[in-house]
């Protein structure tokens, strides 16, 4: 028999304004079960507690019932008190007489009437719960980044700093991501990799950071503090531990024709190359679409020149399978595809490109060595016009909805840098806003302005054309109100960014959700930005939407405070309340596997006593507690009813229905 | 006509509220920080998941006398976890136009998603919920079919 204590809380007035909460607590006293019944003003203070505590012992009492805030507030407070006093913490039900009863309602009587049906309810089922006890799980101390541009590589590094082992599995042949491809970054005009470079050399040199290029995660099964991640590593052809980076195969390699992908294909590629000077690992590849000796089996100059014999034109995938606590994802983005905006005619005009084109256009390591020439004739640009938002802010369709953040700063940056290196060049922007938002980031823009002359433009780009070799930009000028066609030897676009598509795959192994633009969903909008709402998978940079550096870097950090927070834990508590066969009604359909979004059900053939000394084998699901999240999906799948919820079990909830309808 | 309007005014609907942990029971909850007001004849019942919502909960509401029942889940996609409210999407859709069927007009049935955020929705949810099964009076129970009515 049930002994049932009820406590009800004033909240100082907050709920005895409008429920009379004496009169409710009066009333519980002759529910049957319930042995004790109190009111007190705050129940989630220390003395609340205490009095708790105190009638659980002396009352002898077996489930408790607070009504009181929202459970989603003091429930684990209550939970803990009752502990304290020898309790089974789960045998404590929260009934919400404050948000969904006191805060809404005016009416004394019918409020103080909806608090009595809703503390039945709670009573109704505090008689059916049953004690549980959370599991514990161990903690693998090992995380896993994924992606290595500058979010994995600040995580990396602040969660190696903290003594844990991290893995960076980036799927590129070098770790430095986009950052790399930068020239200058804003508001303070350093040079990228002058920034960058330092940090990939510590990563490299890191003794608790591997680095697995050139890989990817192909496989992951477990949960948070326990993942199984099995990763790609891709064939180089390559031997990573014999290249010692000499490039004398890239001098050597006849096929010279591959679009290099680092410079945005505006320049070419061995067959065998080391993306960029200080790529790390600092260790050649090979693109076996592009080597003549893996296409015609003819050639093998790069094997011959090796020093040390580092090529292997046999070399396969290979896979590795390691355990990780927590995992950070910091796929990264890229701009998108034009193809949709022919309105810009980049795709017929190589004088058109896009702001990343003209990074590198600028770069000293870049394609023209840091001098400002334009693609078709290698020739000065005289006039030069940014477009901004192009597929930015875009509702029609062809782009995205959102603002993406970087380019106002990224195109004043540009401007700022050709006026000041070139200053016979015009510097035309066309814009619809200029968003600057950030630490000295407006002044940035209005030095463009004010001290480097940009003539900014507001308006929209509605058509780029050639006209006798010259580029045509008809706009409109929304300040003056006029249709004006700018004559232009470059034009350079601001394409929106987008997450890398690859992220896709990465939340599907993950069960990371994802919003309609790709973007990683986090736990909360303000109060967990860096949590993915799977436990354990943290997320780190333009993954979770658009941000420039400085963000990303503050964001990898939040991360790998979090991942630290996570791993310096030997065991984690895991929640009880998770689903439960009944295996005598089970028959293994599999149809809560199928349902299951964690993978949490397997099935196992167990031996069933059949009377008479006879015993039959059957299959019958089982599920993994420390997998199982506890959302029930399977429980209402099971055909037979054998699947049930700890805590949320069919009969509790049939219970509280009931005590809401009794008229 | 006159009559049963009159009658109408002094009915006060039972309604049950299933509401899932991560948005809808907050949304509730910021509509109550929010002090904005539903009627006080909505109970809320608080689940895991709008999945969790077995429809033989939904016929035991209107066996034991609720005049209306509505599920609120995360929004699609935005479920906390991943699929749950699509599996509610489709079982409802078939448990509600079964009930039709059965002479439990579809409008005392409904699956509304509202978010952790919208404390102003969930609230508007509930007034037009209870406005819509007041207008449509008490509920036949389930032992009280309209067959046996018409007879």
């Amino acid at each position: 028999m049930q002994r049932i204590g009820v406590f009800i809380c004033w909240c100082g007035s907050n709920i005895s304004a409008t429920v009379d909460v004496v009169k409710v607590a009066e009333i519980m006293k002759s529910e049957p079960g319930v042995v004790y019944s109190a009111n007190y003003q705050y129940m989630c203070s220390e003395n609340g507690q205490q009095l708790i505590k105190q009638a659980i012992k002396e009352h002898n009492l077996t489930g408790i019932v607070i009504g009181s805030c929202s459970p989603r507030m003091h429930e684990a407070t209550f939970r803990k008190a009752a502990e304290a006093a020898g309790l089974n913490p789960y045998m404590v039900e929260v009934a919400n007489i404050r948000e969904h009863c006191s805060w809404i309602h005016k009416d004394m009587d019918e409020a103080t009437e909806k608090a009595v049906i809703l503390v039945r309810t709670a009573i109704a089922k505090v008689k059916l719960n049953a004690p549980l006890m959370a599991g514990e799980s161990p903690v693998a101390k090992r995380a896993l980044v994924i992606g290595g541009g500058i979010a994995g590589i600040q995580a990396a590094l602040d969660i190696a700093d903290a003594g844990f082992e991290v893995d960076i599995v980036e799927k590129n042949a070098t770790i430095g991501g986009r950052m790399a491809q930068l020239d200058k970054t804003f508001p303070t005009l350093d040079c990228s990799a002058c920034i960058l470079t330092p940090k990939m050399v510590d990563c490299a040199q890191h003794e608790k950071i591997d680095i697995l290029s050139y890989s990817e995660v192909e496989e992951v099964k477990g949960f948070v503090g326990n993942f199984s991640v099995k990763i790609r590593r891709k064939a180089r052809f390559v031997d990573e531990t014999k290249c010692t980076g000499c490039k004398l195969c890239m001098e050597k390699c006849p096929s010279k024709k591959g679009l290099n992908e680092f410079n945005m294909g505006l320049n070419t590629r061995p067959a065998i190359y080391i993306p960029f000077a200080q790529a790390i690992p600092n260790v050649a590849v090979i693109d076996p679409t592009q080597c003549i000796k893996m296409k015609t089996g003819k050639c093998g100059i790069c094997q011959k020149f090796c020093g040390v014999g580092a090529i292997d034109y046999e070399q396969k995938d290979s896979f590795i399978e390691r355990q990780y606590g927590a995992i950070v994802v910091a796929t990264g983005f890229k701009p998108i595809e034009l193809t949709a905006f022919n309105e810009y005619g980049y795709e017929e005009n190589k004088d058109v490109i896009t702001s990343l084109e003209l990074e590198r256009l600028m770069n000293a390591a870049g394609p023209t060595g840091g001098v400002l020439l334009r693609p078709s004739d290698n020739e000065h640009p005289k006039i030069i016009t940014f477009i901004q938002c192009v597929g930015s802010r875009d509702t029609s369709g062809c782009g995205k909805p959102y603002c993406s953040k970087i380019c106002c700063m990224y195109t004043a940056k540009h401007a700022m840098l050709i006026r000041e290196k070139y200053p016979d060049t015009q510097v035309n922007v066309f814009y619809i806003d200029v968003r600057t938002p950030g630490k000295n980031y407006d002044e940035f823009f209005r030095r463009a302005v004010e001290q480097y002359g940009v003539n900014y433009i507001k308006g929209m780009v509605g058509k780029v054309y050639n006209e006798n070799g010259k580029l045509m930009v008809q706009g409109s000028n929304l300040i003056d109100n006029e249709q004006v066609t700018i004559e232009s030897d470059l034009v350079v676009l601001a394409a929106a960014i987008e997450p890398e598509p690859s992220v896709r795959k990465v939340a599907t192994l993950l069960t990371a959700s994802i919003d309609t633009n790709n973007f990683l969903t986090e736990s909360h909008a303000k109060l967990r930005p860096v949590e993915s709402p799977t436990a354990g998978v943290y997320l780190a940079g333009v993954c979770q939407g658009p941000k420039d550096i400085p963000e990303t870097v503050s964001q990898a950090s939040a991360c790998a405070a979090k991942v630290i927070g996570l791993l310096v834990k030997d065991k984690l508590k895991t929640n009880p309340c998770v689903a439960t066969p009944d295996e005598n009604m089970c028959n293994g359909c599999s149809q809560c596997a199928n349902v299951c979004a964690y993978g949490a059900i397997t099935y196992v053939d167990k031996e069933f006593r059949l009377g008479g000394g006879k015993t039959e084998i059957r299959r019958v699901a089982s599920v993994n507690p420390a997998v199982c999240q506890g959302c029930g999906a399977c429980t209402v799948t099971c055909p037979s009813g054998a699947m049930d919820l700890k805590g949320f079990s069919s009969k509790q909830i049939m219970s509280e229905v009931e005590a809401i309808c009794k008229k | 006509m006159q009559e049963v309007s009159t009658e109408k005014k002094e009915f006060v609907p039972n309604i049950v509220a299933f509401c899932c942990n991560w948005c809808s029971y907050a949304g509730a909850d910021l509509a109550g920080s929010s002090r904005l007001s539903y009627p006080a004849n909505v109970k809320i019942i608080r689940v895991p998941c709008s999945c969790r919502v077995n429809p033989t909960f939904v016929l035991k509401a209107f066996q034991q006398g609720a005049d209306g029942v509505i599920l609120c889940g995360c929004h699609p996609g935005d479920c906390h976890y991943v699929t749950g409210n699509y599996y509610t999407r489709r079982r409802m859709a078939l448990l509600f136009s079964f009930l039709n069927y059965m002479g439990i007009e579809k409008e005392r049935t409904r699956v509304e998603w509202v978010s952790a955020a919208e404390g102003a929705r969930f609230s508007a949810v509930m007034n037009d919920f209870v406005k819509t099964v007041t207008a449509l009076g008490e509920n036949k129970r389930l032992t009280d079919l309209r067959v046996k009515e018409g007879e």
